[in-house]
């Protein structure tokens, strides 16, 4: 996946990205991090067609993704937004199916190919058992399993996720960020996910791009990019960065009253 | 389709069925339901043929008709705008097409109270379909807030428009002419009462066109009800399907408004009771439409009779009266329901 030259506003406003170029590595796991308002979100929708861009393109295996067929674009770019709607009552198979939609026909039913993908999507998450449970029933981190594996389903090669770890205790986030890295480098799928958690992208990320002010204030190895003069340089966060396992932990500096 | 909505809409069409051969037989002189059936099949005496094909018939498939029109309608929109509120008879949508066909009734009226010629045949449906898709416009441009439509929004501006709407009918009902403005008013309340042929014919043409309409897009409405951004993504085209829907769901109401008058909390109701039903996660299409043929139909038995069992005299009601009755409660209902939710 390769971004050129993009440049992202909404409406009328001042672009919050502006001319942005970025190679994502394929079959890796790339996380997006960055300051609130830095337009890391705002990246994401504008790579994934969700925000048209002011100006330059987003290009998927060499093609321009605003010239692709929406359901061709749909079979290869599988995109969890942020704030997905979870209907009342629905149960984690059928709202799993659902990411089955730029497969099928009209009136079709489900062929074996979507049955098996759906099963396929539901192991990976390890919620074959509640598969039958409505989602709204789940706890936080089940239900964002739930999410992913609908767009698991969906059986793209690339994928896109929009801060998926929002709102999870860190053992809930940790479970969602497995299947996450499984998705990198078992399926062998390229992913980029958008983050918060600086420490949490910095254990799991393959490469790691920090974004400061609408533009790329650096990208590489996690081990590279996140060093203490970059934390506040970018986020104006004084940290101690250490190293656990090769990859960088951030511990804050305190600022103790008194 | 899962297994319980298929039984639950197979359940459904049966009882309308079974309710619109009762409503066939039942009446001043009764046919026996026998008789009804030999007449349908083309046998039967002159008498009996009368009166069920002629006199029976076009009300009854009038009300079938409109009982499907106004709850597909309304799954529709309760659907878009993922609220249980949002059906056509709440969001002024009935209201919007009631003032239309008012119009009609009262200024191109002879001022005998009837309507014939070009006026009736195409006027009243042409001008219900220009006031509901006005309403829908009124109410879609200002629930639309930074590119988003809400649910809520929705509701509360719709009232607002249905209210707007009904002081129109309220205002052309005191300035037209008495014997007009009779007809309008009972019209107004929503009744089956002596239709003929030509007021089921608009509402099956818009049914035959429009249901199919429906149909090929419920698959994208599935993906729709998981928020636009996850729809778009799964290769929807959300903005240009949800503005077709929702044109489809108004002529839909209109017409059906046309057919019958703005008959009361069927298009709130039947999708709303066929989705606790069926437990799917959105009102199921084809469910609500055979459940608001039955809704109707059951309706319009009770409002022509029921004064007559409780030996109050022959009087018949209108339909309207009926389902208000049945539909009011449970629009409180389903407002306290919300109110807990939030």
């Amino acid at each position: 996946m390769h971004v050129e030259n993009l440049t992202l506003a909404y409406g009328a406003d001042a672009p919050v990205v502006s001319g942005l170029t970025l190679e994502i590595p394929a079959g890796r796991l790339t996380a997006i991090v960055g300051p609130n308002g830095s337009g890391k979100s705002t990246l994401l929708r504008g790579m994934s067609r969700l925000l048209p861009p002011q100006s330059g393109q987003v290009l998927l295996d060499g093609d321009d993704i605003h010239k692709l067929p929406a359901r061709e674009l749909a079979r290869r770019l599988g995109v969890l937004p942020q704030g997905p709607v979870t209907p009342e009552g629905i149960t984690a198979a059928e709202l799993v199916s659902r990411g089955r939609h730029p497969h099928r026909g009209l009136f079709g039913r489900l062929t074996s190919e979507d049955d098996a993908a759906i099963e396929q999507a539901l192991a990976a998450v390890e919620l074959t058992e509640l598969r039958d449970r409505p989602v709204d029933q789940l706890s936080g981190g089940q239900r964002q399993r739930v999410w992913i594996a609908m767009v698991l389903a969906q059986g793209t090669a690339h994928l896109l996720l929009d801060e998926p770890t929002t709102y999870l205790d860190l053992a809930h986030a940790v479970d969602v960020m497995n299947v996450v890295h499984a998705a990198a480098h078992t399926s062998g799928r390229t992913v980029v996910v958008v983050l918060h958690d600086l420490t949490l992208a910095a254990q799991y990320a393959d490469h790691l791009v920090v974004m400061g002010a609408g533009a790329i204030a650096a990208q590489g190895r996690p081990a590279d990019v996140l060093t203490a003069e970059r934390l506040d340089e970018v986020f104006g966060l004084k940290a101690t960065v250490v190293e656990v396992d090769g990859a960088p932990v951030v511990v804050p500096d305190r600022r103790l009253a008194g | 389709m899962k297994s319980r909505t298929v039984v639950l809409s197979l359940l459904f069409a049966v009882l309308a069925i079974a309710v619109a051969l009762l409503s066939l037989s039942i009446g001043t002189s009764k046919v026996p339901v026998a008789d009804v059936i030999d007449v349908l099949l083309g046998g039967g005496r002159r008498g009996q043929r009368l009166i069920v094909l002629d006199l029976r018939l076009p009300r009854v498939a009038t009300g079938l008709l409109v009982g499907i029109a106004f709850a597909v309608s309304g799954a529709l929109l309760q659907t878009l705008s993922r609220n249980a509120l949002a059906s056509p008879d709440i969001v002024g949508v009935n209201s919007g097409a009631s003032a239309g066909a008012v119009a009609v009734i009262v200024l191109a009226g002879s001022g005998g109270g009837n309507i014939s010629g070009f006026a009736g045949q195409v006027g009243i449906p042409l001008a219900a379909v220009v006031g509901g898709l006005l309403a829908t416009l009124t109410v879609g441009i200002l629930s639309i807030q930074r590119g988003q439509v809400d649910g809520g929004r929705i509701v509360l501006i719709g009232v607002g428009v249905a209210a707007a709407a009904n002081s129109l009918v309220a205002w052309m009902l005191v300035i037209g002419d008495v014997n007009d403005a009779g007809r309008a008013a009972a019209w107004l309340a929503g009744s089956l009462n002596s239709r003929e042929w030509s007021d089921a014919l608009p509402v099956l043409i818009a049914l035959a066109v429009l249901l199919p309409v429906a149909i090929m897009f419920n698959r994208d409405l599935s993906a729709m009800v998981l928020g636009d951004d996850v729809a778009s993504s799964l290769g929807v085209r959300v903005a240009r399907i949800r503005l077709l829907l929702l044109i489809v769901a108004t002529v839909l109401a209109a017409m059906a408004t046309a057919g019958a008058g703005p008959i009361a909390f069927v298009a709130l109701v039947a999708p709303q009771v066929a989705l606790r039903l069926t437990r799917m996660e959105r009102p199921p299409l084809v469910t609500s439409a055979l459940l608001g043929a039955l809704f109707v139909v059951l309706a319009d038995l009770i409002a022509r009779n029921g004064l007559g069992w409780l030996h109050f005299g022959p009087y018949e009601l209108p339909v309207g009266v009926i389902t208000a009755a049945a539909g009011a409660p449970y629009l409180l209902h389903l407002i306290g329901r919300q109110q807990k939710g939030r």
